[in-house]
């Protein structure tokens, strides 16, 4: 295993790379307020992140990634447009596998810049290309917007694309919620009664707690104008469900989403961007022909990125974790900007996987 | 060195172990005033009896300060990640059977399953502006019950007693808690969830993986794991 000074010296390294293509070098605390971390990712970040806390601050989380708060940073002072760097530890509390490292250090390179959406993700994309260019790493893209674009194209009531919506990084909730809305799961017995009772409310019991009988009474409402509308469109569902399974080198791919645009017109935008997106991959050097494009990438692990995703993995080395990940997060800058936002792409680079990987070559 | 065993310190979850090992031919009790917790076995040699609370059991195995521990499967669960790792399951002891479940104001008629349960969090969220409060002492247990079900937009808030009470107290809209009647939810206006069963528990013997154990110790719980195979003597 590598030693910390040389995981730090090739930090360093990298993070001067970042910093020769204009990136200005940024310091975030360690100690980040739990309750923003909690309201962007919910109770689940509380089996990834440390949690500690003191009497005076409240809860406290050891930073589990530098994203959050950079885009933070930016939105309260940053000036336009703006590149930044940074390196240090982020920690992942490890429940499930000893092996994973609860501490490591990441070097990242974000862009804020409106000009050129896709001159900028070809930007990170091929910057972290080069810096891992000896280490034959398979390079995994995807774009989450053109999934999200489909489900609001949806001819459906606009609950059931918010709820899908809601679930798009959670594939198992919102496979099940598809299959509610197309009718192939039945009504659940308990549901079919409330929507049939004369009154819901019955056997109620007591009125106790914040949730009151009007907020029950309107999502009673949603569920009779649910039960009301037709189960989803077969063509459209079919196309969608074809096109989360979507996966291949990126031209083919990309052919394989034109055909399903016939059902899915709402992808179109989506797919223009991709296909600029490539464009620009292609001037920077990439060979686009071949790079793997999967329509699912990211789904499952980067829940805040809305649009081009990329990670590089060393192949035959399934125990190991991604070397890099990034992607596009639009929707963050909007959420953490108080009424603003920007157009932001980034990633992160482990040092020390590099120098693991290169030490076994 | 002496074969270390862990028993709950008190109440009924005391008196049920004593009877267990009682009819395996064990002979636990307390000894000196109603008040020391100091113990002694009987029946096999080379055992000690360590009276603690339940709750510190699985902290004392993991250490292997124990070797032997008496505690409920939820508090297994809760306290210890990858615990098969550190501990063996030797009985389920038949007794303490309580089950964590998630449960609601019965005047939710329009939540009644998981899939409910995520669509209301999403409409308080939107209309109260914080997360829907979902009272409990079993966070990870809850925690990673939700997460596997997909359920968002709650916060676990802890509550180390009176669970029960705290969506009436308005600290809570949900509590995840144990049940063994469901009588205490009933008198307190709530009911569980159709699909909302996260763990069924009982009190449990345990063996510590990670103690030390001598020549002596492997010989006394050679014994005594035979006196719990054979089962309970006919009374």
């Amino acid at each position: 295993m590598p030693t910390r000074a040389e995981v730090l010296a090739r930090a360093a390294a990298l993070r001067e790379r970042f910093e020769r293509e204009g990136a200005l070098t940024v310091e975030t605390p360690i100690l980040q307020p739990a309750e923003l971390l909690l309201d962007l990712y919910g109770e689940d970040i509380r089996a990834r992140a440390y949690v500690t806390s003191d009497a005076l601050r409240g809860e406290q989380m050891l930073r589990p990634d530098f994203t959050v708060p950079v885009v933070q940073m930016h939105m309260a002072q940053g000036a336009e447009p703006a590149r930044y760097t940074y390196a240090g530890e982020v920690f992942r509390r490890q429940e499930h596998d000893a092996e994973r490292a609860n501490e490591y250090v990441q070097v990242g390179y974000e862009v804020f810049d409106r000009t050129d959406v896709a001159a900028a993700d070809a930007e990170v994309f091929a910057l972290f290309a080069e810096a891992l260019s000896g280490l034959n790493l398979r390079a995994a893209t995807g774009d989450i917007g053109i999934l999200m674009a489909a489900v609001a194209g949806l001819d459906t009531t606009g609950a059931r694309k918010a709820a899908l919506l809601r679930h798009i990084w959670r594939p198992r909730r919102f496979r099940a919620l598809i299959d509610r809305f197309a009718g192939r799961t039945p009504v659940p017995p308990t549901r079919a009664a409330l929507l049939a009772a004369a009154d819901p409310f019955a056997d109620a019991g007591a009125d106790i707690g914040v949730r009151t009988r009007e907020e029950i009474e309107a999502r009673i409402a949603t569920l009779r104008a649910d039960a009301a509308a037709p189960p989803l469109d077969g063509a459209q569902l079919a196309a969608l469900e074809t096109l989360a399974e979507v996966r291949g080198p990126a031209p083919q791919a990309l052919a394989r989403i034109e055909a399903l645009a016939a059902d899915l017109p709402s992808i179109r935008p989506a797919l223009e961007r991709t296909r600029a997106r490539l464009a620009a991959l292609d001037a920077r050097g990439i060979d686009t022909a071949t790079l793997d494009f999967e329509a699912s990438y990211g789904r499952t692990s980067m829940e805040y990125y809305d649009g081009f995703v990329f990670g590089f993995y060393a192949p035959g080395r399934d125990d190991l974790p991604a070397v890099a990940t990034g992607g596009r997060y639009d929707a963050l800058t909007r959420r953490l900007g108080n009424g603003a936002e920007i157009p932001a792409v980034g990633g992160v680079l482990r040092p020390g996987l590099m120098l693991q990987l290169e030490a076994r070559s | 060195m002496t074969l270390k065993l862990g028993v709950p310190s008190k109440g009924r979850l005391m008196e049920k172990t004593f009877d267990w090992f009682a009819d395996r031919g064990v002979a636990l009790s307390r000894t000196g005033s109603d008040r020391e917790y100091a113990g002694a076995v009987e029946g096999i040699e080379g055992i000690a009896l360590v009276l603690l609370s339940a709750g510190e059991v699985p902290r004392e195995l993991a250490a292997g300060r124990i070797h032997l521990g008496v505690t409920g499967t939820d508090l297994i669960h809760e306290k210890l990640a990858l615990w098969e790792r550190q501990l063996t399951e030797i009985a389920p002891m038949g007794f303490g059977h309580a089950d964590l479940v998630l449960a609601v104001p019965r005047l939710w008629v329009d939540v009644d399953t998981l899939d409910d349960l995520d669509a209301a969090a999403a409409a308080f969220r939107d209309r109260h502006g914080y997360r829907l409060r979902i009272a409990t002492k079993y966070h990870r247990l809850t925690r990673e019950f939700l997460q596997g079900a997909g359920v968002a937009d709650y916060a676990l808030v802890d509550s180390q007693g009176a669970t029960e009470g705290t969506v009436k107290n308005e600290t809570a809209e949900v509590i995840a808690d144990i049940t063994s009647s469901g009588e205490t939810l009933r008198a307190n206006h709530l009911k569980i969830l159709a699909d909302g069963l996260i763990l069924q528990s009982q009190a449990t013997l345990w063996q510590s993986r990670v103690a030390a154990y001598a020549p002596e110790d492997e010989a006394a719980l050679a014994q005594l794991l035979d006196r719990i195979a054979g089962g309970a003597a006919a009374s």
